[in-house]
């Protein structure tokens, strides 16, 4: 279990050192979310390069670290894409790559509302070894991770999911709802079902007249429950995993965001603590680099 | 598989519009409540200060660093928004106008969208930049 521990510590250990010297500028209102959705989409021609990390030590179960880079671009203003690619490393066991998976967020109404829906379609494929936790749906549990990476790489899971995104804004505060549902496209699984609810808020209402890097308006603070539930034919929270947990990001002046937030396992099929972290930067105008005019 | 490509022509066309230039039809779908709303930082050049600040981080990406545009993302020192209420302009912050490439900031705190109002402001009372 030591040895455990000190893994999780140095993978943690070597993000911060990793981010550290990092500093750029954020669109300040992208809530501190992890699994959560929210309306606000990519700026269009924006790209940002996101790596998110989890490391988690359960019980029973060999500590790990799985490292995820995200790339998100805004194709318009209701259209953003992403891209995904995961790898994970488990301690006393081996390092491998997990798959991929590509997006598509729609915002179909041209103003906002008290909520705001956006549409989510995304195509998965990655081996059973994904330790990524973007999302828990079915009775995944804490324990199928007791097998090993080589055997878990084996099996092969393409799938389409599909998101209905509900957020709103009041008052400085976000609130977002996400139902997911999944469908596994190479095998005869059925639909599989899953949900986040996150909320945040800035830590300053107003902003400062002076540029500043650790102003209050720069951190923003939130907490996340999200979970499985369960598939079509037995559909419920019965042997599935619940986690909840603050979050908080910091949006430094220039274009990196650090996020950070340990999610808490709310039940015996949950991992006792999965430990967040992620450094995101945004490349402002990204599409300009392939215009002429600029 | 033409279906396939078909529907990304569809996509892509969309896409496209997204990036046609804002032509300020967007004034029409103002509500006349929206119009009149005040802005509780008018005339506060510390507010049109912090509204800098605001803008440089997450406007100026697309509109400049001076708000004079960049390629076809429209400038904010216009005749346009001098004619604009504040009401106006707070109402295009919130909503943006998605389908000619604005985005929505109605994430940001409204007391930020309004310091931005009086940043825009300020710029087209004076053609000047305030300075903290």
């Amino acid at each position: 279990m030591s040895h455990s521990i000190f893994f999780v510590r140095r993978s943690l250990f070597a993000l911060i050192l990793l981010a550290t010297p990092l500093s750029s500028l954020l669109a300040q209102q992208e809530p501190p979310y992890f699994v959560t959705y929210s309306s606000v989409m990519e700026e269009p021609g924006n790209l940002e390069i996101e790596n998110q990390n989890i490391a988690a030590a359960p019980k029973n179960t060999n500590a790990f670290f799985a490292p995820t880079v995200e790339f998100e671009y805004g194709a318009t203003a209701w259209w953003t894409a992403e891209a995904y690619l995961q790898g994970q490393a488990t301690a006393n066991d081996s390092a491998v790559f997990t798959g991929f998976r590509f997006e598509n967020r729609f915002r179909p109404l041209p103003r906002e509302y008290w909520v705001n829906p956006v549409l989510y379609v995304e195509y998965e494929n990655h081996n059973e070894a994904d330790k990524s936790f973007l999302e828990i749906t079915d009775h995944d549990v804490i324990t199928d991770q007791q097998v090993s990476n080589a055997e878990l790489r084996k099996e092969i899971e393409r799938s389409i999911e599909g998101k209905l995104i509900l957020s709103s804004n009041a008052k400085g505060w976000n609130f977002s709802e996400n139902i997911i549902a999944e469908k596994p496209v190479n095998g005869p699984d059925p639909w599989e079902f899953g949900y986040a609810l996150a909320a945040a808020h800035p830590l300053a209402l107003k902003g400062s007249s002076q540029r500043c890097t650790f102003c209050r308006q720069n951190f923003a603070a939130g907490g996340e429950l999200f979970g499985g539930l369960g598939t079509r034919q037995s559909f419920g929270l019965r042997g599935t995993e619940q986690y909840f947990g603050p979050t908080v990001a910091f949006n430094m002046p220039g274009g990196v965001t650090v996020k950070f937030s340990p999610e808490f396992g709310l039940n015996d099929n949950s991992a006792g603590v999965l430990w967040r972290f992620g450094v995101s930067y945004e490349i402002e105008q990204f599409r300009d680099w392939f215009r002429r005019t600029k | 598989m033409k279906n396939a490509v078909l529907l990304l022509g569809v996509v892509f066309a969309l896409s496209l519009l997204g990036y046609a230039k804002s032509d300020g039809s967007w004034l029409k779908r103002v509500s006349e409540s929206d119009r009149q709303r005040t802005n509780p930082f008018a005339g506060d050049r510390e507010a049109a200060a912090a509204g800098r600040n605001l803008f440089l981080n997450n406007c100026a990406k697309c509109h400049g660093e001076n708000a004079t545009g960049k390629g076809s993302r429209p400038s904010l020192r216009s005749e346009r928004l001098q004619r604009a209420t504040d009401g106006e302009i707070a109402w295009i912050l919130k909503n943006g106008n998605p389908y000619k490439g604005m985005p929505s900031w109605g994430g940001l705190p409204e007391l930020e969208r309004w310091q931005i109002v009086a940043y825009i402001r300020s710029l087209n009372a004076t053609s000047a930049e305030p300075h903290p």
